[in-house]
């Protein structure tokens, strides 16, 4: 039993067919447990009354729109080396969704910060690098669009994947550089043991993990229409061969 | 490769728009620039060095599909790829013709146009150091760019959205250092930072253009 298993399509598919569903219903009841927690039963904070709350949609699909790239990333690097179609699927699959998430991540803190900060946009570097890694992720998909060959776009892709992950953690510090930010530092990390009151960790580490298993069942039903697509223009191909 | 250098160097001056071309259309958005937001000298002067950074930049992006595109076309890169130049190297000459025939050039005019745009004339030198050692970088990372989207029939407006993302550390640390120096602070570090994409973009990205050339050539 090795983790290679899955580069066959057809055990991808046979094990994804089982655990796809299970895996959105516990993402979806861990969504709505942390959103209705954290929207309705926590306490307004100091200075910030009810706007605390977007912090349960903003937050982890920041976190997803950076660990997304991460994800494609390794998936460029398994395709590259090892050749597993099922791996560049999957990094195509991921691209969209983590667009989104960068999006939302946008998104929500210019709702937020319109009330706080007084202003929707501000260019700062947490801002400015979010919206460059948008624009990469555009890119990314705009690439893998117009290559007609498949096995030429995921190559290439996966080539612009490694060169973009470089300039876009180039640009991270580069815009750091370039103007203070406004933006709060890192309120979570591992190695303190309490970052925020618990009131408000709990439903937001629910929420957390509602979004990350949202995003790999997101990811794993794209790339099983990603493979059941290839399927059909290989039988298509079949037909107009015979 | 020295050769090689000077055959794209000879074919970008025959089929003119080389040097000229770039030049014209920096020399263009600069004029137009004024025009778009009033002539006054202080709000110019205060600007200058970023117009003039994203002039050079676009001017760059102008000339880059044609580093590989009518290479491809008449089918002198599959010579070129089965020569016995190792692809890298091609890859790292092309990007060097590109940069002698606009980014050279767009350096060496940057000053005259900085005039027009009421730049401080102490931070001239900084302007032009900066210039001449970020866009090196500007025309290697265009010319993987161009590499990437060398097989692509509608490559030109792809290829923007590619490389622009890709251009903005240099632009950053650019401008930075050309504003710093209008302002008469010191700007070593930005010209350190500069320096230091352009000589890592030199060692690796002929690497990567090369790996991408070979995946289109397939």
């Amino acid at each position: 039993m090795s983790l290679w298993e899955y580069a066959n399509p057809r055990k991808f598919m046979a094990t994804t067919d089982r655990i796809v569903a299970p895996l959105a219903g516990v993402a979806a009841l861990c969504l709505a447990v942390g959103l209705v927690w954290g929207v309705a039963f926590v306490p307004e904070a100091e200075n910030f009354r009810d706007s605390v709350k977007i912090i349960y949609l903003h937050v982890p699909s920041a976190m997803m729109a950076i660990n997304a790239w991460a994800m494609m990333l390794v998936a460029s690097l398994i395709w590259l080396v090892r050749r597993h179609h099922v791996s560049a699927l999957a990094a195509k699959a991921a691209a969209p969704v983590g667009a989104v998430m960068t999006l939302i991540a946008l998104w929500t803190g210019a709702i937020w910060g319109q009330p706080m900060w007084g202003t929707w946009w501000e260019w700062d570097p947490r801002l400015t690098s979010f919206l460059i890694l948008f624009l990469f992720y555009l890119g990314y998909m705009a690439l893998w669009s117009s290559v007609e060959n498949p096995d030429t776009a995921a190559d290439l892709t996966s080539v612009l994947c490694l060169v973009g992950s470089v300039f876009a953690l180039l640009s991270r510090y580069a815009v750091n550089f370039w103007n203070q930010g406004l933006h709060q530092g890192a309120s979570l990390s591992l190695d303190r043991d309490e970052n925020v009151a618990d009131v408000y960790w709990v439903p937001l580490m629910v929420c957390i993990v509602g979004f990350v298993l949202l995003f790999v069942a997101l990811v794993l039903i794209r790339t099983r229409t990603e493979i059941r697509l290839r399927r059909v223009s290989a039988l298509e191909l079949k037909e107009r061969m015979a | 490769m020295i050769r090689l250098l000077v055959r794209d160097l000879k074919l970008a001056v025959r089929a003119g728009g080389g040097f000229g071309l770039a030049l014209a259309f920096f020399l263009i958005v600069t004029v137009l620039v004024p025009f778009g937001v009033g002539p006054a000298s202080e709000l110019l002067g205060t600007i200058a060095p970023g117009i003039l950074w994203i002039g050079a930049l676009l001017a760059c992006l102008l000339s880059l599909d044609r580093i590989f595109a009518t290479d491809h076309e008449d089918g002198s890169l599959e010579l070129l790829a089965t020569a016995p130049l190792p692809l890298e190297a091609l890859v790292a000459v092309k990007a060097a013709a590109h940069w002698l025939t606009t980014g050279l050039p767009l350096t060496l005019a940057a000053p005259a146009l900085g005039v027009l745009l009421d730049f401080p004339a102490p931070a001239y030198g900084t302007l032009f150091l900066g210039l001449l050692l970020g866009t090196p970088a500007l025309s290697m990372i265009g010319a993987f760019g161009a590499a990437l989207t060398v097989g692509l029939k509608r490559g030109g407006l792809l290829l923007s959205l590619l490389v622009l993302p890709l251009y903005m550390p240099t632009l950053i640390f650019g401008a930075e250092a050309a504003g710093r120096a209008a302002d008469g602070q010191g700007a070593s570090t930005p010209l350190l930072l500069v320096t230091l994409i352009t000589l890592g973009s030199l060692a690796l990205l002929p690497f990567a253009g090369a790996a991408a050339l070979r995946i289109n050539l397939r």
